[in-house]
């Protein structure tokens, strides 16, 4: 079968069952953007997990003379247990830098953070802890530091950062996981709707098909122009699915990135990524579909 | 080109064999009508031969090949051997006589060019040339039955099978149908006719092949359609 025959077998198929070709461009563009969206999360938290984990430390915070905690029963930190403690630390194989930060240093940082607030002006120097910030080479290697030093006479307690980051990328690993699991269920939803559309313009064409059946057309002719039209309803659903990941990138980009200023968001290399993840789908999904159910209903 | 040896078909849920124990040869260029009563095995026969069936028992060839054992991928290899027409055309409604016709070849791969040179030629063969862009509702059934013939030929078969050709047409657009189908004949090409119609197979003179009940009660040359002696 020539090419532009075939074109225009296909044109006349798709005109004719325009408003099932248009549902199925409907639904496939749906579908695909919910699984893009999902992933798109799922580059979201993995930015985030880049953004974040290098700028995470784990605080070991000192014995002051107010701290309650067991380790601290003999008061406040001794000079020697200070040294120790930095000195160990600095000796630990995960560990990437040591940085001491006095209770004077910590009472500045506070009131700058709380500026203007009445907590700045109650809290007093002695009432601030002194501590040490630990950078990790590998920001998972927390536990070694904890079961290190947790409980060490002079150490008050031992702070991770990355527990508060954690129940954030949760969050946002649940919608990422929901937007994948109706992304996967509309994609299935799609099929079925691809199925049907090509059950139905198999009927609708019973007669051209039993010519070619006649004439002794091979029925991979016979089914081609079939698997094109639900293919190409599929891609423009793939375009269209692209078109609303774009949108989205762009809505982050001007209006939520402003409001978030604390992280970075995804950049336009991950939609890319998605689209193509997508389109492959798009077109693996749509041609299975076809070809399942046209060798069920075009028998030669 | 066309034989059958010791044929039995058997439908699923039916007692009776639609074909029981034909043995049946047609040579190149031959001419045969096959009549009998409806459910007779006419169509079956004709079905066997485009492998749109399998025999239930006995082997059939058809243009030098062993259907049984042809494989499915090589099912539409056959058919281009054979043209067939039928009582009710199959014309295409929405594409004109010479689309129709050209469709038959735009499947099958021919270039543009091959089409523009055999279309017209086989129109003038069926007598229609200047109806090219009439669409079917817009012709008589004889007429009609003119493009489904155009059709069939225009890949030029070897075989040409036709389903009660006439069944539809009134005698006289019949007696055309019938020349029409015995000057393909003349091009070289097996004819194969299944019909009702007494006058026509009287007329003709042909070989007859007549079934009942699924076995041949008669193969006569230069026959007519019921016993007259």
């Amino acid at each position: 079968m020539r090419a532009r025959f075939l074109a225009s077998e296909v044109g006349i198929g798709l005109r004719r069952n325009l408003t099932l070709t248009i549902a199925v461009v409907v639904t496939v563009a749906i579908s695909l953007a919910l699984l893009g969206v999902g992933l798109l999360a799922n580059s979201q938290v993995t930015v985030m997990k880049d953004y974040w984990y290098n700028k995470i430390e784990v605080s070991v915070f000192l014995c002051g003379s107010l701290s309650e905690s067991p380790s601290c029963s003999a008061g406040a930190v001794t000079p020697e247990q200070r040294d120790a403690i930095q000195a160990d630390l600095k000796a630990l194989p995960v560990v990437a830098t040591v940085y001491y930060e006095s209770q004077a240093q910590a009472f500045t940082r506070f009131r700058d953070r709380f500026k203007g607030s009445a907590i700045a002006a109650n809290v007093t120097q002695d009432q601030l802890p002194e501590s040490f910030r630990v950078k990790l080479r590998d920001p998972k290697q927390f536990a070694v530091v904890q079961s290190a030093f947790a409980g060490r006479p002079g150490v008050d307690s031992v702070q991770d950062q990355r527990a508060v980051l954690e129940k954030f990328f949760s969050l946002i690993g649940v919608l990422r996981d929901g937007a994948l699991a109706i992304g996967l269920i509309s994609v299935l939803t799609a099929a079925l709707l691809i199925s049907n559309t090509l059950r139905i313009a198999a009927f609708n064409r019973r007669r051209e098909t039993g010519v070619m059946r006649l004439v002794g057309a091979s029925s991979f002719s016979i089914q081609l122009p079939f698997i094109l039209e639900g293919v190409i309803a599929s891609i423009i659903g793939w375009a269209i699915a692209t078109g609303l990941l774009a949108a989205l990138k762009t809505l982050v980009d001007h209006r939520v990135a402003p409001l978030l200023t604390f992280t970075k968001f995804f950049g336009w290399p991950a939609v890319w990524q998605a689209s193509g993840f997508l389109f492959i789908t798009g077109f693996l999904v749509s041609s299975i579909a076809s070809l399942l159910t046209l060798r069920k209903y075009l028998r030669v | 080109m066309i034989r059958l040896e010791n044929v039995s078909k058997m439908y699923p849920r039916q007692a009776r064999a639609a074909l029981e124990n034909v043995t049946i040869e047609v040579a190149k260029g031959e001419f045969v009508f096959l009549v009998g009563q409806s459910g007779s095995g006419k169509s079956t026969f004709l079905r066997l031969v485009l492998k749109e069936e399998r025999p239930t028992a006995g082997t059939i060839y058809v243009a030098g090949k062993e259907l049984n054992s042809l494989s499915q991928w090589k099912v539409p290899e056959l058919r281009r051997q054979i043209g067939t027409v039928f009582q009710d055309f199959r014309l295409l409604p929405n594409k004109t006589v010479t689309e129709n016709v050209a469709f038959a070849m735009h499947v099958l791969g021919a270039s543009v060019k091959e089409i523009r040179r055999a279309v017209p030629e086989v129109l003038e063969l069926v007598g229609l040339t200047g109806y090219g862009e009439r669409r079917p509702n817009q012709l008589s059934g004889g007429e009609q039955q003119r493009v489904a013939i155009a059709r069939a030929f225009v890949n030029q078969p070897i075989i040409l099978i036709a389903d009660e050709p006439t069944g539809n047409l009134d005698p006289t657009t019949s007696v055309g149908i019938m020349k029409l189908l015995d000057r393909i004949n003349r091009t070289g090409t097996t004819v194969i006719m299944a019909t009702h119609d007494s006058g026509i197979v009287d007329q003709m003179r042909k070989r007859v092949i007549e079934l009942d009940a699924g076995s041949v009660v008669r193969d006569q040359v230069r026959g007519v359609y019921g016993y007259s002696g």
